[in-house]
């Protein structure tokens, strides 16, 4: 138990100075000209972001169908049917289509970040750049960091839409609503706050993600078993965080915001 | 042995390590190992496996932190430095590392191309001709645009020789550069070593057990045995030596001082003792 402890504790140590310098080198930096290169954020943006559009959208497109298929089940029996666009769309907008475009992003490219810079780690490659006077946090690190924080947002708005896009063929399709009673009553039920609140929370799952994967990569000692558990520990890791951290913003927004 | 063996009295000290000591969970890895490498000299630290040479490398190039002890690194005492100012100093010498340590993203032409974009503000276009300078100065002109997956272990150490050059250094340190090659490869290896060094008038920093190597390369030669500095010479004295010890390693005999049986109680105590 004790050991457990001690190993949180040094953990959240090396990831809280390893986030800490990642942020140095975005803000303060930048201005010493020594940020991460705008080439590496905009490949990792690309790989991170454009590269998972698809699988964000084809999941996502089935969650919206999901709900909609669960919650007008329900609905019908009292003939409310036609208040599926609103629980969809506010489904959506504050809670799943952040939370599921992150998750698919810890599965895809925070593994694979993980187990990139876990192998740089066993292979020297670090040790190579420090030995070169390259920082590894501004050349690897923070460039993916920040793409993660830049497109998780991007990505859950994008799954937002597809969400609903789900729930409105649905809705089309086995309700029989039409294209604008379902966007009207979806409308109806929004406010300003519901779209803020779920880009507010992907941007700080993106941070999540991205922060918990090149710690466990950059952490990685040994060989390849060692990049296998770095990998599985990010994927882990970043779901429960993910999770715990969405419950602490729902929070912040239903009761305190 | 290399064919200008350089009498080195006159020249600057470059590196120079004094009582440096290191131990790990209470064993003394480094024990009190002090050294002078002169300007333009190729000094091997030669030693058998698990004897501190390539804990002592991670010390001269600021990987570890001695206990006790000083390094200094063209004229800087580096163990104290702050990161800042010690990134200074790590552009002043390069690193050719045992498996070559490339990045395997980056095509051989990049990887030498990395310090060059990082460090300097030279145009891609005259970064170009340096990378293919330094290429053609290894053997690989015309390999730029292969990746590291796609060339063979040999051509790996030359792209990492290359790399290591990129930034004009004044001292190259090298980890086993023949280990793992076939003996054309390792002949082929050594020669560049020799030629880059002396045509550069790089010092060189070599950490190996290949004595075929060393009589090739050696101006000066380090012996370590479990962590103790025990020779120090030149590559004809290392042959006149008659210390049982050097004479049973440059031998390669399996009987000697150098004992390669090892008790289960010693070897379950080094293993506690360094997890």
């Amino acid at each position: 138990m004790k050991d457990s402890i001690d190993q949180f504790l040094l953990h959240l140590g090396d990831y809280t100075i390893l986030l800490g310098q990642s942020f140095r080198c975005c803000t303060v930096d930048i201005f010493r000209r020594q940020g991460p290169r705008m080439a590496h954020v905009l490949e990792q943006m690309n790989e991170i972001g454009v590269n998972s559009m698809g699988i964000v959208c084809l999941v996502v497109f089935f969650v919206g169908l999901v709900i909609a298929m669960q919650t007008s089940y329900e609905m019908t029996k009292f003939g409310t049917e036609m208040y599926v666009g609103r629980v969809v769309g506010l489904t959506m907008f504050r809670e799943l289509g952040p939370l599921i475009a992150t998750i698919v992003l810890g599965g895809r490219c925070g593994a694979a970040i993980a187990a990139e810079i876990g192998t740089m780690k066993v292979n020297e490659e670090v040790e190579a750049l420090r030995v070169m006077g390259i920082s590894p946090i501004r050349f690897l690190v923070a460039p993916r960091i920040l793409a993660f924080t830049i497109m998780a947002p991007v990505l859950a708005v994008i799954s937002d839409y597809v969400g609903i896009i789900g729930g409105l063929v649905l809705a089309i399709t086995e309700l029989h609503l039409t294209y604008w009673q379902f966007v009207e009553n979806m409308m109806s039920g929004m406010i300003v706050k519901d779209f803020v609140s779920g880009i507010a929370k992907s941007v700080v799952f993106g941070l999540l993600v991205g922060s918990i994967a090149c710690h466990f990569g950059y952490r990685t000692e040994g060989g390849a078993d060692a990049v296998g558990r770095a990998t599985t520990m990010s994927v882990v890791t970043s779901i429960v965080m993910i999770i715990v951290s969405d419950a602490a913003l729902t929070a912040v927004f239903v009761y305190i915001l | 042995m290399s064919t200008t063996a350089i009498s080195n009295s006159n020249l600057p000290v470059h590196i120079e390590v004094k009582n440096l000591v290191r131990a790990f969970d209470g064993r003394r890895v480094l024990d009190n190992i002090s050294l002078k490498v002169h300007k333009g000299e190729t000094m091997v630290i030669l030693g058998g496996s698990g004897c501190g040479k390539s804990t002592l490398l991670r010390h001269l190039i600021g990987s570890l932190k001695p206990d006790a002890g000083e390094i200094w690194l063209l004229g800087k005492e580096i163990t104290r430095m702050q990161d800042q100012e010690f990134a200074e100093i790590r552009k002043k010498f390069g690193m050719l590392f045992q498996g070559g340590a490339l990045l395997n993203s980056m095509s051989v032409g990049e990887n030498v191309a990395l310090p060059l974009e990082e460090h300097t503000n030279l145009s891609p276009e005259i970064i170009d001709i340096m990378v293919k300078m330094k290429t053609g100065m290894v053997g690989l002109t015309g390999f730029e645009h292969l990746m590291p997956s796609q060339i063979s272990g040999g051509m790996k150490k030359r792209v990492a020789l290359a790399r290591a050059i990129a930034m004009d250094p004044e001292i190259i340190f090298f980890d086993e550069p023949t280990a793992g090659l076939d003996p054309v490869m390792t002949a082929v290896v050594d020669l560049l070593i020799n030629n880059l060094c002396k045509k550069l008038g790089i010092t060189a920093v070599v950490v190996t057990h290949d004595m075929a190597s060393v009589n090739r390369i050696a101006d000066h030669i380090a012996m370590i045995h479990k962590g103790k500095l025990v020779f120090e010479g030149s590559v004809p004295q290392i042959h006149a030596s008659t210390d049982p010890l050097v004479r049973q390693f440059i031998n390669g005999e399996a009987d000697g001082p150098i004992s390669f049986q090892q008790s289960g109680d010693d070897y379950l105590k080094s293993l506690f003792a360094s997890t």
